[in-house]
């Protein structure tokens, strides 16, 4: 693949956000802003679909198959970036949304999952690594991920014994978002949370349908490590569980639709929901809580026996690519570590407190670890409890 | 399977032939998959999740921990397929009798059409029926507040008896619509009452259609994950839900298939009794549909 193949462009990516932004602001005109960003020619020429958004012609990936299998989240894509590769590529994308990294891992462990490029978190990688599961990255056939312009806080975890296995997607924490019109108390740590639970919000709170949040909230509660899995500290993040069990909305990692629908009024939340479900409910407050919780970044990798490995490297680097990211973003609302995509975003984004929390609080947030993911203890408890 | 008796060489080995796909499907698709349960039950669960060789009765011994998923399972799916039963019975015997051949079937239809999306869909529709800007916002409206419909036993059992509902009314609509007309006048001419007609003739002579749509139904309910899930907010947790946690979660792969083993022991008991209790009242007729 060429190294300048933006050359020919008529716009850089950063430059259109930089255009857009004036645009925006007013300082330019709009007939300014359709000829600068070749706009203007795109909606002349009707079907030729915005040329200068997506500039990468098939024949520079070579022969890529017409087939991607990707495994991920739910809400965590725009889809416009997935269709743009399929049209440019001739690649059809067959996704898969996945609740939790347990559930990718128990795909991956069964064999034969056939995917091609799925996300796993943070913590979960060197598991994936001692299995055998992922492959190392060959980087020269990503030229879109630049490791300099990374924050290695949130890309670190992809090196494992000095080997590149997976380049950053996004990162985030994990709070709580709480509807303020009906919890007017103010919580703000996760021993306000429960006991808000079991006391003024009874009946309407939400915890994750997965181990390492809602335990890890219990642990935060009674001041141990997110991560713990001490059989003491255990038992009574246990206990603490199954007394708030009844007073509880749901248990479930689905909690958008609670949320809004006003069912629940608090719930255990990823900064991406807190921002998309502040925005359109003003009353919704995403908090940090202030005795702990998780820092997460993800990141995409590709499984060891992936059958479409061109066309995952070619759909990797396409994700790479700044402005993809950026676009990305603008659905999602979850931050990355890439500095080249916080340089197009707009000042207010970067000073969201829902996006960038205050650092005291981040300070207190832990990384997942990789003995939470598979100690049999920690699965155990959040099963008792589910059954219970 | 009847098995042919006589015909000498070349009909046993024509036989042969013939029952060799359907064995072999019995055994690759059922016997072996089954036979993997079994052995992984046994077995322990690997450091990282998954399963190790071994031979322990460990998982069995573990089982008591999972009893309130057992018991939920062993409460609401012989009350579903009950409860499906009696609503169905009556929609099956309008549908049978009562209505005319002009809207039968476009009736029918309107009974398959929900098939037609899937059930996970159609729950999820439920859900938003359900939930606060649901029902209970017309009940407030109408002065009835603090209504909680979503994630209680009434929804998942709205769920249920929505979901299964086809299932049970299809054998019954057959076996209702076999019956000869003819013996509800001979009843009537020998002075029964309408009501003497339906519990000594119609009843039972619809009772083989009844007894599959049970099974059906109930078979079916042994295995629901999904309808608890989602309207039962992950609150009401069947064995099916124990299930898919274990596999796809804790990864504890042979404690999970230790669960499956007693379900589908539990399963074969309870069908079984139920087999021999429905089937002795037919009194030898052998017209089930099973």
């Amino acid at each position: 693949m060429s190294k300048n193949y933006k050359d020919n462009l008529p716009i850089t990516a950063v430059k259109f956000m930089e255009e857009f932004r004036r645009y925006r602001k007013g300082s330019v005109t709009r007939r300014h802003f359709l000829g600068v960003t070749g706009l203007g020619t795109a909606m002349a020429v009707l079907g030729a679909a915005v040329p200068g958004l997506a500039p990468r012609a098939a024949h520079a990936y070579g022969e890529l198959g017409d087939r991607l299998v990707f495994s991920t989240w739910p809400n965590y894509h725009n889809p416009v970036n997935l269709e743009e590769f399929t049209e440019t590529t001739g690649v059809n994308i067959q996704v898969n949304a996945f609740g939790s990294n347990e559930e990718m891992l128990a795909k991956l462990q069964a064999g034969g999952a056939g995917w091609d490029v799925f996300v796993p978190t943070n913590y979960t990688i060197t598991t994936y690594v001692e299995l055998g599961l992922i492959q190392e990255l060959d980087l020269s056939l990503i030229p879109n991920f630049d490791a300099a312009s990374q924050n290695p806080v949130f890309a670190g975890p992809a090196t494992v014994n000095g080997k590149v296995y997976a380049v950053p997607k996004n990162w985030g924490t994990t709070g709580f978002v709480v509807n303020t019109k009906q919890i007017t108390s103010g919580p703000k740590s996760w021993k306000d949370f429960f006991d808000v639970t079991m006391g003024a919000g009874s009946g309407h709170t939400i915890v994750h349908d997965y181990q390492l949040t809602t335990i890890g909230a219990a642990m935060c509660a009674f001041g141990f490590s997110f991560n713990s899995i001490v059989p003491e500290e255990l038992d009574k993040a246990e206990k603490l569980l199954i007394d708030a069990k009844p007073h509880l909305f749901a248990i479930t990692s689905d909690y958008q639709p609670g949320m809004r629908s006003g069912d629940a009024w608090m719930s255990i939340c990823w900064t991406g929901d807190g921002k998309q479900l502040n925005t359109d409910l003003p009353e919704m407050e995403y908090v940090v809580a202030s005795d702990g919780g998780e820092l997460w970044s993800d990141f995409y990798a590709i499984p060891s026996d992936a059958p479409h490995l061109t066309a995952a490297y070619a759909f990797i680097n396409y994700m790479q690519d700044p402005y993809i990211q950026a676009r990305d973003f603008a659905v999602h609302g979850y931050p990355t570590s890439d500095s080249r995509v916080d340089a197009m975003l707009p000042a207010d984004t970067i000073n969201d407190p829902i996006l960038y929390p205050a650092k005291e609080l981040m300070d207190g947030l832990e990384f997942g670890a990789a003995k939470t993911l598979t100690d049999p203890g920690r699965a155990e408890v959040m099963a008792r409890f589910k059954s219970a | 399977m009847a098995a042919a008796t006589a015909g000498g060489r070349k009909g046993s080995w024509l036989t042969v032939a013939l029952l060799a796909p359907t064995s072999a499907w019995f055994l690759i698709l059922l016997v072996m998959p089954l036979a993997v349960v079994v052995i992984f039950s046994f077995g322990a669960r690997a450091p990282m999740g998954g399963y190790a060789a071994a031979f322990t009765f460990e998982q069995y011994a573990n089982l008591p921990s999972r009893f309130a998923a057992f018991k939920n399972t062993m409460t609401f799916a012989p009350l579903g397929t009950l409860l499906c039963l009696l609503i169905a019975y009556p929609l099956a015997y309008y549908l049978a009798v009562k209505v005319s051949p002009r809207w039968k079937l476009l009736l029918l239809v309107l009974v398959i059409v929900p098939f037609w999306t899937s059930l996970l869909i159609r729950t999820y529709a439920w859900i938003f029926i359900l939930g606060g800007r649901g029902i209970p916002a017309l009940l407030e409206l109408i002065g009835i507040e603090g209504v909680r419909l979503i994630n209680t036993p009434g929804a998942v059992m709205l769920g249920i008896v929505y979901g299964y509902l086809p299932l049970m009314v299809f054998p019954i609509f057959v076996s209702l619509e076999k019956l000869d007309k003819g013996l509800l006048e001979v009843s009537s001419d020998l002075g029964g009452t309408p009501l003497r007609t339906f519990l000594q003739v119609t009843l039972p002579l619809s009772m083989p259609g009844m007894a599959t749509g049970c099974m059906l139904v109930f078979i079916l309910l042994m295995g629901e994950f999904l309808i608890p899930a989602f309207l039962g907010g992950g609150k009401i947790f069947f064995i099916g839900n124990a299930l898919v946690d274990l596999f796809l979660q804790s990864r504890n792969w042979p404690f999970g298939s230790a669960v499956a083993v007693t379900l589908v022991v539990i399963m074969l008991i309870t069908v079984s009794l139920y087999m021999r209790l429905t089937m002795g009242k037919s009194t030898g007729r052998d017209e089930s549909l099973m």
